[in-house]
């Protein structure tokens, strides 16, 4: 104390108080610096700029709206004259022939009400759209002139396009496209059409009470099986690609844990003398790990082809390597008293293992095994995509086709549903095979949270 | 006398009851243990015949196309490290992605555990709506968000980046709040009183505490990421997996640029969890003062 007295200022001690505090700031303000720096650096190495000017903003509106609504087509072969109606344009959502929407009155000239005082006729030869606020357009498509369209007087407005062969018409209502060979309406509507029937269902446009109360009549078999076999939104397809899913994840999962518990006593030093076969045990570990779940997606479709096998066995190779890492650290960490208590009763080595070692290790194995368990439902939705298997396969097909937005979102919304449940699961099954592992509540202080090997 | 011949019938008793309790728990387990069996072979047989290929009929060509690919790549070994130059930047690209997408998931994971997490959180009432939302973002596979995002933006890393970034945000918003839980809310409480606001209280008294174990697990993420960048690389995101699918629908003849690929991917792995796992070890084991920030 009294030495500090002596030899040091008062100016002096507050310059070494600021040097620290100076420091202090540099550290603080060089780290979020270094962040930005690079953040910086990435942007530009993305071309981030570049790519606002690439993006296909269209695309994305298209895609959003899609995604929870849907369209009728109302089409005429201007050739033959003939009508047709269908949902989304499909085949699947055709309405049969001389039938459409009640929106549509079929006849010599067919009305199409548009609501909100846009109505489009298909006359035998002229296509007239009403626009209120703006007049009415005619167009007569033909075989040798085109399409000729005649337009209130004025500048023809944006949103109207028109050329020789061709006319398109689209406002809030609905769209008008007028081609030398056809004639086609969209109207829009919000919500997921035919997603419980299809039309040719006798059950298509009942409400609930009504089809309870056929239910209770003994239809319930044929109620459901037009539901199951819907060819709009195939929900048979789409439950057996999330049962395969969450077979992969599985099988791979439990796959590993039993490949992986084995290998993983040549790994430790304490079950294992032979120093040789201990390293080899591990660098095998590492090379399966290291690897890589693409790699081994890869390697192991060209030997099976696509499906669930494939999948499930790319996730068993990964995750053996993993599981043998952490598998041997707990194994090294095992209590050598009980097993030394166990021998002492006159236990041969199985009896050992059985009684001494698994009781001890069982909760480690069964709560990683457990959480691997939910993250391997979303890497088996990867691989599937990458392979061809599961809801990730529907998933790449519906997106590939750059249209059915709605079927996408529908499973982007069961992907995301199916994680979360096996999420719950795998934390409800752990609460209760675990004991001790109850439900977390605030702990007064405990800084050192155990770093878990999470997937 | 009377106690003795009691007190044997009662051990008589008392082993009759333990060897049928063990008989009934064996019982349960043997149960159990077929029910597993049956299940896994089940899952097999079910798996096995909906695969275009079945198990019997493919395991032994498991090696065949490594066998084909390394050989190729034996042939051409001079061009070797030519092609592990050429793909370097596609390296640098998927550690990019990973890297970006770590940060800006870190910094959103950040934002996500402290709103959610009692005692820390700017609108307590709001708490269990970002904890939803942290539930939702980790339960979202990244392909999803990367494919839906190439269709508007284009193939390219920002999809991957966002479509990681949004994961690694869910992901670490639900870790980092069970570390948030943990620490003391002494120093908020003390801030607080001498007037600082949310951000200092946060950045001040919360932060300094969580930190070493937040960068413990940001790691942990990065490690994880790199092999998604190279996976969504695949469906099309740019970096390694976008040449390694371009090198494979080639066929053969461009093999040893797949082999180049593998090994850079591999090696890449290799080291980045070894360093990764070095300093993850440091931080657990405080052998060395965290981030002082």
């Amino acid at each position: 104390m009294s030495t500090f007295a002596t030899n040091l200022t008062t100016s002096e001690l507050k310059d070494e108080a600021d040097r620290l505090f100076s420091r202090k700031r540099l550290v603080n303000f060089s780290l979020p610096a270094l962040v930005l720096v690079y953040l910086i650096y990435v942007f530009f190495a993305f071309d981030v700029p570049g790519l606002a000017a690439r993006a296909n903003w269209e695309n994305g509106k298209t895609l959003v709206s899609d995604s929870y609504s849907y369209k009728t087509h109302i089409e005429r072969d201007n050739r033959s004259g003939q009508v047709s109606a269908a949902i989304e344009g499909e085949r699947k959502g055709a309405y049969p022939a001389g039938e459409a929407p009640d929106w549509v009155t079929l006849g010599e000239t067919t009305v199409i009400d548009l609501e909100d005082g846009h109505v489009v006729r298909f006359g035998p030869d002229t296509v007239e759209y009403e626009i209120p606020g703006y007049g009415t357009v005619r167009a007569t498509p033909s075989r040798s002139a085109g399409v000729q369209a005649e337009l209130p007087l004025g500048d023809v407005p944006d949103w109207i396009n028109v050329s020789k062969n061709r006319l398109a018409i689209t406002t809030d209502a609905g769209r008008l496209t007028v081609t030398r060979n056809r004639s086609e309406v969209f109207r829009y509507f919000t919500g997921w059409e035919l997603f419980w029937f299809t039309l040719d269902s006798p059950y298509y446009g009942k409400s609930f009470p009504e089809l309870a109360g056929l239910a209770a009549h003994g239809e319930a078999g044929a109620i459901l099986n037009d539901f199951w076999t819907n060819k709009m939104w195939r929900h048979q397809d789409v439950a057996w690609a999330i049962f395969e899913t969450i077979l992969m994840a599985f099988l791979g999962t439990l796959g590993a844990a039993m490949v992986a518990l084995p290998l993983a006593f040549m790994a430790t030093r304490n079950f294992n003398p032979m120093k040789s076969v201990r390293f080899a045990t591990r660098r095998v570990f590492d090379f399966v790990r290291g690897v890589d779940a693409l790699i081994w997606t890869v390697v192991l479709a060209r030997a099976f082809g696509p499906g669930p096998l494939t999948g499930a066995l790319a996730i068993l190779v990964t995750d053996t390597g993993t599981f043998g890492k952490i598998f041997s650290e707990a194994l090294e960490n095992v209590d050598q008293k009980q097993i030394e208590g166990v021998q002492s009763t006159g236990a041969n080595a199985p009896q050992r293992y059985r009684f001494g070692v698994i009781p001890q290790v069982t909760p480690v194995l069964l709560s990683q095994l457990l959480y691997f368990l939910e993250s391997n439902t979303r890497s088996a939705t990867v691989i599937g995509a990458i392979t061809g298997g599961g809801i990730g396969l529907l998933l790449t097909q519906a997106i590939i086709t750059q249209k059915d937005w709605e079927e996408v979102a529908y499973y982007i919304v069961l992907i995301i549903l199916m994680v979360m449940l096996m999420d719950w699961f795998s934390g409800w099954l752990r609460r209760r095979l675990i004991q001790g592992e109850t439900r977390k509540k605030r702990r007064p202080r405990d800084p050192k949270v155990k770093p878990l090997l999470l997937p | 006398m009377t106690d003795l011949t009691a007190g044997s019938s009662t051990v008589d008793q008392i082993r009759d009851d333990y060897t049928a309790m063990a008989r009934r728990k064996r019982v349960y387990g043997g149960i159990l243990l077929i029910l597993f069996v049956a299940m896994m072979a089940a899952g097999f047989r079910t798996a096995d015949s909906r695969n275009a290929g079945s198990f019997i009929d493919g395991w032994h060509r498991i090696f065949d196309y490594p066998a084909e690919v390394l050989s190729e790549a034996w042939e051409k070994i001079a061009e070797m490290p030519a092609n592990l130059v050429e793909f370097f930047p596609a390296l640098v690209e998927t550690l990019n992605i990973a890297a970006a997408a770590t940060l800006v998931g870190t910094i959103l994971g950040t934002f996500l555990a402290l709103m959610s997490t009692r005692g820390m959180a700017y609108w307590p009432s709001l708490i269990p709506l970002f904890r939803r939302i942290s539930d939702v973002f980790r339960a979202i596979p990244e392909i999803v968000i990367a494919l839906v995002l190439i269709f508007i933006l284009g193939g390219g890393p920002v999809p991957a980046m966002i479509a990681i970034a949004i994961h690694t945000a869910g992901a670490l918003g639900k870790l980092f709040s069970e570390v948030n839980e943990n620490a003391s809310l002494k120093p908020v409480e003390g801030l607080q009183s001498v007037g600082a606001n949310w951000s200092q209280r946060m950045y001040l008294g919360v932060i300094p505490q969580v930190g070493p174990n937040y960068v413990s697990y940001a790691l942990l993420r990065f490690e994880i990421n790199i092999r998604a960048s190279a996976i969504l690389g695949f469906v099309g995101a740019g970096g390694l997996g976008y040449e390694l699918r371009n090198a494979m629908s080639w066929g053969q003849g461009r093999y040893d640029e797949a082999a180049a690929i593998f090994i850079l991917l591999f090696v890449t792995i290799v080291i980045v969890d070894q360093i990764s796992g070095y300093l993850r070890d440091r931080l657990a084991h405080g052998s060395e003062k965290g981030a002082s920030a």
